[in-house]
């Protein structure tokens, strides 16, 4: 099957500075996989450099097999649906209308349609006319996320969907996912929640001063030597009855 | 539908105010006699000096009010509108340069230059915004540009070698629609219509721009190319209205914000009742300016300012609050 998204030997250089170096990762309908690392350590940029948004100095990045430089906007855009990290929503809209903003092509009336069942998807249909900036945090998220799904595309990009969310808000932004994933989607998120992170993704990439230092299973990515490298934590991951829980013992000096 | 319908009779009930009242009182017989005779003196005063003038304030208050709103989108800020951006300072600082050198007997050269400097104002502002992370910051900005484009607008006219008066000059820097006629309206459409046409097509674009520039970048709309239409169609309507009436502020900030709540604050939807409502305003503006009894009548810029000042401290409250959370 082709991949979603596949990123070979990737480098990014901004200002004279290596941001990403030699980063290769492939995302593949029906996977969740999640990217991990410090504050700085060039998760946003990954993401940007897939959905090219910023130059590669090195390396190619493809989505659903076709270089993401050669791809017209509404190509890009049929291929790949993105929720940035910036979250600063302009003007009051109604959430339909916002859920409505992933389809722009769409005439009018079909475009409501399709908000309307992206609102359904996240329950929030009977808050659909309600403006947007009159939401909770949590209520807000819900229908950016909507609007993500409203895309239609098969492959999802979210930087820290999770971000500044209280836990039931987390783990249902999570299980938003994971119902696309179901649905056939290839979702690639970066979080915070070395925990929510473990539970909700299939696959995990560690970054570390811009290069990845694990792939794999949430287990092999999060064993003892790759937290300490990635987060200068001494812990573990530890499968409890209620799923693996990252239990930290402390800052690594 | 609903809110362009009840602005459209708002804005006929203006233009038949402003045509019907004046300096100079007309009996009702005067009245019936300028619809009957078109040569004669009553008629005289409603069809070739009140109408056009009329015409001229809607024509200016829509496209500032257009303008305005397009900006408004185009930076994500409800402070953004060409006045305060310094667009219309710097459009009127072309304007200046142009009757100060001579240029300006040359037809259409006033309004080339005029839109020259709103373009260049407008690209301006646009590159800044985009390397500023703080919405206010902006606004800093335009503030200085404006003061700068004022300053400059006024020397430059200090240094004409032919004489300019202090009427004239004020005319400019604080804008008038007095004496304009219908050859003056019938120039200010083209570049108006061009404008117009060019925000309309832009409006989708604005739209997206609500969730931000990255989310827009991937939307699969053309997005360079819609704001690149929004920059120069706002250019375009401001350029042609500081080419026909010099500096006017606060229309395009007040347009908007009047009309946003009933279109449910969406950017696009807001376009045309902004320009409606910019129209109405500026109509009743200049009726304003004519009958308020002052030695010298009132320059429009400061009856506009007068009520838009007050106004835009509202909007920069409650925007300072939605910015803070």
């Amino acid at each position: 099957m082709t991949a979603a998204l596949e990123l070979a030997d990737v480098a990014v250089v901004l200002a004279g500075r290596t941001v990403i170096e030699a980063v290769s990762l492939t995302v593949a309908p029906g996977e969740l996989v999640g990217v991990l690392g410090a504050n700085g350590c060039g998760k946003t940029t990954l993401l940007r450099a897939a959905l090219g948004l910023i130059k590669l100095s090195a390396g190619e990045a493809r989505l659903a097999d076709q270089a993401v430089g050669g791809l017209s906007e509404a190509e890009r855009a049929s291929r790949a649906g993105y929720l940035p990290q910036e979250r600063r929503i302009g003007w009051n809209l109604p959430a339909w209308r916002v859920a409505a903003l992933g389809v722009p092509q769409q005439p009018p009336a079909r475009a409501r349609e399709i908000a309307m069942r992206a609102l359904a998807e996240v329950s929030m249909t009977s808050l659909a006319e309600r403006g947007v900036l009159d939401m909770s945090g949590g209520e807000r998220a819900r229908v950016l996320l909507a609007r993500l799904i409203a895309t239609g595309a098969p492959l999802l990009v979210a930087d820290e969907p999770a971000a500044g969310l209280d836990p039931a808000a987390q783990l249902l932004v999570m299980e938003l996912l994971r119902a696309r994933v179901a649905a056939g989607a290839a979702v690639l998120v970066t979080l915070h929640d070395l925990t929510l992170a473990a539970r909700g993704c299939d696959r995990l990439a560690v970054m570390a001063a811009g290069r990845l230092i694990a792939l794999g299973p949430p287990p092999q990515a999060l064993a003892p030597d790759i937290l300490a490298a990635a987060f200068a934590l001494d812990g573990a991951l530890m499968e409890t009855r209620a799923g693996p829980v990252i239990a930290a013992r402390r800052v690594i000096p | 539908m609903r809110p362009i319908l009840f602005l459209i009779l708002l804005l006929t009930v203006a233009l038949a105010l402003a045509i019907g009242l004046g300096e100079t009182p007309l009996s009702a017989r005067q009245y019936l006699q300028a619809f009957a005779s078109p040569a004669s003196p009553p008629a005289e005063i409603l069809w070739s000096l009140r109408a056009p003038r009329a015409a001229a304030a809607a024509l200016v208050g829509g496209a500032l009010g257009l303008a305005g709103a397009v900006m408004q989108g185009l930076l994500r800020n409800p402070l953004a509108d060409p006045g305060v951006l310094g667009v219309s300072a710097v459009s009127a600082l072309g304007a200046a340069m142009c009757i100060a050198t001579g240029v300006a007997v040359t037809p259409g050269a006033i309004e080339i230059a005029a839109l020259a400097g709103a373009l260049l104002a407008g690209a301006l502002v646009v590159f800044l915004a985009a390397r500023l992370a703080e919405p206010q910051t902006l606004i800093l900005f335009g503030v200085a540009l404006s003061a700068l484009g004022g300053a400059a607008t006024a020397l430059v006219f200090n240094l004409s070698p032919s004489p300019i008066t202090t009427s004239e000059v004020l005319s400019w820097l604080l804008g008038s629609v007095a004496n304009r006629d219908w050859s003056d309206c019938a120039a200010a459409l083209v570049p108006m219509a061009m404008g117009a046409g060019l925000c309309g097509w832009a409006a989708r674009g604005l739209r997206m721009l609500t969730l931000g520039e990255e989310t827009a970048a991937l939307s699969g709309l053309p997005m360079a190319r819609l704001r690149a239409a929004a920059v120069a169609g706002a250019a375009l309507l401001t350029g042609a209205a500081v080419a026909m009436a010099g500096v006017i502020g606060f229309v395009g900030l007040a347009a908007p914000h009047l009309t946003r709540g009933a279109v449910s604050d969406d950017p696009a939807r807001t376009l045309v009742p902004s320009a409606l409502a910019g129209a109405v305003l500026l109509v009743a503006a200049d009726l304003a300016a004519r009958l308020i009894p002052t030695a010298e009548e009132l320059k429009l810029g400061v009856v506009t300012a007068l009520f838009g000042a007050p106004l835009f401290a509202l909007v920069a409250w409650r925007a300072s609050r939605s910015w803070r959370g």
